[in-house]
Formats: structure tokens, sequence, C-alpha cells
């Protein structure tokens, strides 16, 4: 049995991801800033075989609450050996370019939070000589476009970084999978029109879920994505540079 | 979502979607919206064109499940397919089923469904222990039979209209495990069917008939007649079915040679006379469900579906002269049910099951002549002094809706201001009627 941390357990691919584990009996702690809408799914996960469906209401912007929040899950759950890291926002980029206290903003959020909650969690899983920690990154950290550069910054710090630590962990028995949705039909992206490249929350948890069992160290989701981005990535800047991406 | 349909494909407006992803969010603000969950109802009364649908397929997280006393409480987003899986094992089932269960429970207590146990348990509204209903006015309402009571009557078969339903709680109906025994029976006419269903409907908790609607002469009304009862059995259950449709083909493929072929060969296919059988849950209640969007087949027109009831006293007669006119036609239906509905009362104002003979029946979109070929059924409906379901409806013209749903008026008082759908703007819509 899975003991598992879930941060932003309240995002769509989370849910879905979390009920994966759930059917397979594993032991959940689900972390966000709703107790409510936290309550409502872990009665659901408890319903569809989770071993225990903890709730903890925290922003992940506090994060000097995280070695608290660790101790707590550990306690909790009779011990914590994965996590998957999902809190997130998608950052309006035209007021980001205004307000570069909003841009910082979204760093904390989407960048830095995670990189200090990995390096608790890297460090405890060292120690016990195992675990995974799954980061959600995005295929927008591939290459910044002008759309949304802010976003896909600091997703393409949480790649590096769990690029890195993916690295250090690897002879400690430790795996570190990071996660890059393409687009999925999630609230992040109602306002989104949406076309044949958009998948289901169910079906991209499912290879998150997947991923994580196995210690798969890179995965795209849809799996389609890895060839869009393996193009955009190869295109030349003095090309690059006149798109509109 | 891709562009919301209802499940006859049938061309229609545009409207905006709105997904529903937790149900402690308020409504939006639109100004007109209904809420829309699997799209497995027919016609239009689950669209709302150049109006918003609130999408509640996200709303489907279990709420609570009592393996003691078969209490089951989820939201309204939650397929009867998922509540099977749940519950099944622990030797539970659904009290009330109609024929596919890739229906949301917000939808079968929105068009208050029957399955072929009617007759002894009546629909699904008579197992609803309680429902929240969120008005736009933010006002959230806790309806049972007891508690807000007017509220309970108007929601169960109310089309949507009344407010989003967010949470239903259920009560289940304990099983033996998956299984159904009974009997599939040849029958020769409408009269013998009649036979059967007296004789059928003490013992056997399900009674449906497929009749064939092309058979015409001494063999009009022929048909098979099935009945069964949950059973305990051990057995492998069949596996799960990847057949689709992945496209829609240019023109219907419901036609009339393919029509006579398929219909002739469904009765004389050998299972068709069987005593003593034993059919997993699926393909006993859920035919279809094995062939993903099967309602493609109608092609890019998209198909009508009529279903009626028919007081018992004339049924023989009214039904007779339906597939009459319905053979004249030429055109036709793979799916033609036929049913006897009990006597229990339907809870809702606007629920359709009343005692008699209910027939159903699928139509490709011909234009004008299938048109006009389901408005001379509603001729005999009328007089007959039927009733049309209008979860299954694209057509039926104002004046027989009212004459069918006498009750409409006063369901109206509890429509919420800020919803409506297509469908009722086209029943209310009269010279001399404004809602």
């Amino acid at each position: 049995m899975r003991k598992i941390l879930i941060m932003g357990a309240t995002s769509a691919i989370a849910e879905a991801t979390a009920r994966e584990f759930a059917r397979r009996g594993d032991a959940l702690m689900l972390v966000g800033r709703s107790a409510e809408r936290l309550q409502a799914i872990a009665a659901d996960l408890k319903l569809r075989g989770a071993a225990l469906a903890e709730v903890r209401v925290l922003d992940a912007r506090d994060v000097d609450a995280y070695p608290a929040l660790l101790d707590d899950a550990g306690r909790s759950l009779g011990g914590l050996d994965t996590a998957l890291i999902a809190h997130g926002t998608l950052s309006d980029q035209a007021q980001c370019q205004l307000d570069a206290a909003r841009m910082l903003e979204e760093f904390r959020i989407n960048a830095l939070s995670v990189m200090v909650l990995c390096t608790h969690l890297a460090n405890r899983f060292e120690a016990q000589g195992q675990g995974t920690i799954a980061v959600i990154s995005s295929v927008a950290g591939d290459r910044g476009r002008q759309s949304n550069y802010v976003y896909g910054s600091a997703k393409a710090a949480v790649t590096a970084f769990s690029s890195g630590l993916r690295q250090r962990l690897y002879p400690k028995g430790v795996r570190v999978v990071t996660i890059k949705p393409g687009f999925v039909d999630t609230p992040m992206t109602a306002a989104f029109k949406k076309g044949p490249l958009w998948a289901s929350p169910p079906a991209v948890g499912k290879t998150i879920a997947q991923a994580m069992i196995r210690g798969t160290p890179v995965v795209y989701t849809p799996w389609f994505w890895w060839g869009i981005m393996a193009i955009i990535k190869a295109i030349p800047e003095f090309v690059f540079r006149r798109l509109k991406l | 979502m891709p562009r919301p349909m209802s499940w006859g494909r049938l061309p229609h407006g545009a409207q905006q979607v709105v997904g529903l992803s937790s149900r402690f969010e308020p409504l939006p603000a639109a100004e007109s919206m209904l809420p829309y969950g699997n799209g497995r109802s027919y016609g239009d009364v689950c669209l709302n064109d150049d109006g918003s649908l609130l999408a509640t397929r996200r709303l489907d997280r279990f709420i609570a499940f009592d393996p003691a006393s078969g209490v089951f409480e989820c939201e309204a987003g939650v397929l009867f397919s998922e509540i099977i899986e749940l519950v099944l094992p622990c030797g539970w089932f659904p009290p009330v089923t109609p024929g596919t269960s890739l229906l949301t429970l917000g939808g079968a207590i929105a068009n208050d469904v029957h399955g072929k146990n009617h007759h002894r348990l009546g629909s699904f509204g008579n197992h609803l222990i309680e429902f929240e209903l969120l008005r736009s006015s933010g006002e959230i309402l806790l309806c049972s039979p007891q508690q807000n009571a007017g509220w309970f009557a108007a929601t169960v078969g109310g089309m949507g209209l009344t407010g989003l339903i967010r949470r239903a709680k259920i009560q289940l109906r304990r099983v033996p495990g998956p299984w159904i025994r009974g009997d599939s029976l040849r029958f020769s006419g409408l009269g013998e069917f009649f036979a059967l269903s007296r004789e059928s409907d003490q013992d056997y908790e399900y009674t449906v008939s497929w009749i064939d609607c092309t058979a015409s002469g001494a063999r009009r009304g022929r048909g098979i007649f099935m009945r069964g009862n949950h059973a305990p059995a051990s057995g492998r259950p069949p596996p799960a079915s990847a057949l689709r449709m992945p496209l829609t083909p240019p023109i219907s493929l419901v036609n009339s040679p393919s029509l006579n072929a398929f219909n002739r060969l469904y009765f004389h296919r050998p299972s068709a006379q069987a005593r003593d059988a034993l059919w997993h849950y699926r393909p006993f209640f859920y035919p279809l469900d094995g062939i993903g969007n099967w309602n493609r087949m109608y092609g890019p027109g998209g198909f009508f579906q009529y279903q009626c009831v028919v007081p018992q006293s004339d049924a023989e007669a009214a039904l007779n002269e339906m597939l009459t006119r319905i053979g004249r036609s030429g055109m036709g239906s793979f799916l033609a049910v036929l049913k006897t509905f009990g006597h229990l009362p339907s809870l809702g104002m606007m629920s359709f099951p009343r005692p008699g003979a209910t027939l159903a029946l699928d139509f490709p979109n011909g234009g004008a002549a299938t048109l006009s070929l389901l408005e001379s059924l509603d001729e005999i409906t009328r007089s007959a002094g039927g009733a049309v379901y209008p979860a299954k409806d694209a057509r039926m013209s104002a004046a027989s809706f009212q004459q069918y749903f006498p009750a409409w008026r006063r369901f109206g008082e509890y429509v919420d201001p800020r919803f409506s759908s297509s469908f009722w703007r086209r029943v209310t819509k009269e010279p001399g009627n404004s809602i």
C-alpha cells in the first residue's frame, strides 16, 4: 500500500489521479485550500477503495508549514513514500507583463513553492532510501512563448529542478517523475475553446498514476505532445521570434 | 467537452457550455441555463439553443453508501454504470434503470426514468429519498416527499427546469448478483403480447418486448417477449464490448431494406425462443451500451424517437393503428419496444409513466415525411388519452404537450426564472400562452 501526499488535491488532474490510487487501496493525504471540497473528494475516494483519505487545509504559498505537513503526513498515513505535487495557477500573461509583483507571485506559486516542497521531500526520501516524487510541470515549460512565458518559465524551472533531482536521487532508490500535461479540459482551462488536442482528466490521471507506479522519468500526457513539443523546440530562433505562438 | 448534442443528433443551434466541477460552486450569471448531464435524452429536452448549458458530468463524486441498508448518495453527474460498479459487488442495484447505463443520476431524476420493472417498482422518482436543489436565487432546497414536497414533485420529471440538482440520495434494491434468469418468447400479435404481459407481470420483475414494426398483414404485431428476475448464478460476465461507430456515415444506414432484413433475422434467430435462459445484467438491460455511439448509424441528419403511452382499455386498437400507419409509411425502427406500465403512481407532476402500454420507436430523420408520420401517431395518442415522453421528443406540438401534461401550468410556477430549454420554449410557445 502506498502512502501518498497530494498537494493541490482539488485540481481536476490530481483528483483523477487520486481515484486511480484509491482503486488500488492506497492511503492518501489531500492538501488544498477548500475544506469542503477536500472533504467531498475524500469521502468519494474512500468509497472508491482508499485505505485512508486524510484532509489538510493549507495554502501552498505557506512554504514554512511544509516540514510540519510532512511530519503530519508520515504520522497520519503510517509513513510517506509518494508525493504528487499538483498545485498551481494558470497565470494571466497580460497582467504579469504589466505588473512585476504579480509575475513574482505567479513564480512563487508555480515554481518556488514546488521547489521548496521537493527539497524537503527529497531529503526525507533520500534518508529512508525509497520514495516517489511526482511533479506536474507542463508542455508550456518546454519553450517560452509570448502568449504565456511567465507560466511557461515557472514550469521550465520545475522541469529543470526535477530533472536534477532525479539524477541526484536515482542512486538512492528515489524516483522523480516529471509530468507534462498538454491541454486538459479542467476548470483551470475553462475559458479556452476545446479541440481534438484536448484530453479529459480521467485519461490524464490514469497516465500519471501509471508513470508514478513505474517511476517513468518524464511523461507527456497525452503522449502525442512529445512530438508537438519536439517540433516547437526544433524551430530555430530566427524563425521562432517572428511567430505568434 | 465537444459540441453538446442530444442522443438523436438532430441539428440545433449554438449554446454556451459552462462546466461545473464542484457541487459547492454557485451558479454562473447566465440569463438562460439548463443542466446537461451525459446527453442521453433524445430530443431537445437537454438542449438550450442560444442559452447556456451547465455541464454536470464532473459533479461525479460518491458521497455515501451503506452496504447494510442500500442507501446511496452521490453528486448529480455520476453515471448509472459507475453506481453499479460500486454497489453491485455488495449485492445492490439501482431500483429502476432505463435501457442505458450511461445516463447521469440528475438526468434520471429530471426525466423520472422508468425501466422494465415499472409494473412492480414504478419509476425512478419512487425510490428517491431526497435531493438538493440549487435555485438561481442562490437558495438551496433539500427536497423529499415530505420536505419541500411541492419542489420535489416539480423536480422529479421536471426536465431540469426547476434548478440544478446537485446531489441525491436513493434507496437501492437487493440483488443476489449480476445475473437475470427468465424466458424469451416469440408472439405472433398484439393480443398474444397482452396475454403474455398479464400472465408474466405477476411472476416476473422485468418484462419487455421487441416488436417487428416492418411486419404487415397477418404478421403485424409479432415480436419477442422477454421476462426475467434477478437470480443467483455463477458464471463469467461477458467481455466488455469494444464495438463502436467511429464516425457518422454520410447517409443513414437505417433504411427500408436494412430494416426488413434486420427485423426478420432478429425475429427468427434461434435464441429468440428460450426458456429458463440466463443473462448477465449488461446485455439484458443495456444491449446498446456495448456499441459506442450507435446513434451515429442514422447518419448526419440524426433520428427521431417516438415513445408514447396509451391507456390499457384502448391499447390494443391504438397500437394496431400505429403499427399499420408505420408499416404503410415504410419508415421504421430496429428498436421498437413495447411494455405495459403498472399502476404505481409517479411522484412527479410532469412524469411520463402512467398506467397503460408504452411503445418506443426510432425513425431516421427523413424531414417532412417523418414529421408528418409522427404527427399522425400523435393523433392516435391524443384521441386515446395517452402521452408522449418529453425525454425522447423533438417535435410534438405545444397543443399535444399541453393535453398530455395537464399540470404544465402549475409546473410553470416552479420553473426557475433563469432556467429554460429548447423543449420548454417549444411546447409552451403558442398564441395565447406566455411562459
